[in-house]
């Protein structure tokens, strides 16, 4: 059986250290910061966690029902496609940083994008 | 197959199964989510044994330390006795030995116990009256042969508990104390790693148990104290921590008041702006954060975007009960 890309790109670890330099990029991004006040860095990081492993195309019991409702309170807000192209741009971005071949980053970009319209209510 | 224990209750995992299939087919009460080491809703502690390394990926230090674990990544290698997170708790009567103001409205309440009380400096335990009403204190005291245990209580306005503690309880008093819970405590690893310790009132409690466990463990690294109230007869220990300083070359106290009047030695501002302004980098730091819940969750971002990672923030935010 081939390696799903969650392994190939080094499983938990590389989850983890994604996930900082992601995390950081979006909270001091002035576009998508303020849907993230008020919430518990805690819960948020292991919450960016699974993001992760789903866009990796790792283990993850999530589905496009768990997507909307924990999105819909934000798509009340204002949460829009603008919002979900900068937190592409951070994942793009951060798996540059970590060197990630760009051949994996497409594939992971691809995973998170189809998660657009459940996220997005649509 | 290997017995899984739950207070009076034996349950038996089936090859292949994890703690947590285990438990969803045999109905235990468990929260759980995502089945696959993301979510940490399914997090239960193995109080006697060490449970599987794999079982612990992705955990803080301090919980694997307390042996907790993730049930749905925890295949036994051998029979385990599980405590889930809710379970009734067990208490040990101890006696009051000390108890003195601190400053016009903290006490100092020491309590001695028979036997060694188990705990790690920076933990909390639940303390509980007579008629059940029952409070969480951090812990202020390292762990230490004379089995006592130290804590500071605030006096709150129409503080049901704090006022019984602070005018009804007296020297010779029993009190039931809980085990000791929490992660936010020192482990005497990488010590060369800088140390910051942010809080105000009496979160100085559980960050002086830590600063006195690693002091104790020979740190290394820089320790900043920033401890803050609004005047200065609401800070405590001042002259103790400034002597600390002298003794020690690599801490630094910094008390802070945020009013208007502030004497010299004092640094005017809120504790958290300050130890902000103070450390510029964080990368590479341990956190700890205790005391207001704003200040807290506010500071656990900030420490982060300094450049803290999430598993070096530990904080211990003190929820007030409404009475």
């Amino acid at each position: 059986m081939s390696k799903t890309l969650y392994e190939r790109i080094g499983g938990e670890p590389a989850v983890s250290a994604a996930v900082e330099i992601f995390y950081r990029k979006v909270l001091n991004d002035y576009r998508i910061n303020r849907f993230f006040d008020n919430v518990d860095m805690d819960k948020q990081i292991d919450k960016q966690k699974a993001f992760f492993t789903m866009a990796f195309g790792g283990p993850n019991n999530y589905t496009g029902a768990d997507m909307r409702k924990a999105h819909a309170h934000l798509v009340e807000i204002g949460l829009d496609d603008s919002h979900f192209d900068a937190v592409m741009e951070h994942l793009g971005a951060t798996l540059v940083e970590l060197e990630v071949p760009d051949t994996l980053i497409a594939e992971a970009a691809a995973i998170a994008e189809s998660a657009r319209k459940d996220v997005l209510g649509k | 197959m290997y017995k899984l224990t739950i207070g009076e209750k034996t349950y038996y995992c089936q090859p292949g199964e994890s703690v947590l299939d285990t438990f969803l087919r045999e109905n235990v009460n468990i929260s759980f989510a995502c089945k696959k080491g993301t979510c940490h809703s399914c997090i239960v502690r193995s109080p006697n044994i060490l449970p599987p390394e794999s079982a612990q990926v992705g955990l803080k230090n301090t919980l694997k330390k307390l042996n907790h674990f993730l049930a749905c990544l925890c295949h036994p290698e051998q029979n385990m006795v599980i405590k889930l997170p809710d379970q009734s708790e067990f208490y040990t009567e101890g006696t009051v030995v000390v108890n003195q103001l601190l400053n016009r409205n903290t006490l100092l309440l020491i309590i001695a116990f028979k036997d060694a009380f188990e705990f790690n400096a920076g933990q909390f335990v639940n303390l509980q009256r007579p008629d059940g009403l029952t409070r969480s204190y951090s812990i202020a005291n390292i762990p230490q042969a004379s089995n006592t245990l130290e804590f500071h209580i605030r006096r709150l306005p129409d503080g049901r508990f704090s006022e019984w503690l602070h005018d009804e309880i007296k020297t010779g008093d029993t009190i039931a104390v809980s085990e000791a819970r929490g992660h936010c405590f020192y482990l005497p690893e990488r010590k060369e790693q800088g140390l910051v310790l942010v809080g105000t009132g009496t979160g100085l409690a559980p960050l002086a148990g830590i600063l006195t466990d690693a002091l104790g463990h020979g740190h290394s690294g820089p320790i900043y104290l920033f401890h803050g109230s609004r005047e200065v007869d609401d800070l405590y220990r001042v002259d103790e921590m400034r002597k600390l300083a002298e003794q020690h070359q690599n801490f630094y106290y910094i008390p802070c008041l945020s009013g208007k009047h502030v004497p010299e030695g004092f640094t005017h501002g809120r504790v958290n702006e300050i130890a902000l302004a103070t450390l510029v980098d964080l990368k590479d730091w341990r956190v700890f954060l205790c005391g207001h819940p704003e200040m807290v969750n506010q500071m656990k971002k900030m420490t982060f975007l300094k450049g803290a990672s999430m598993k070096d923030i530990y904080a211990d935010a003190f929820l007030i009960t409404a009475t």
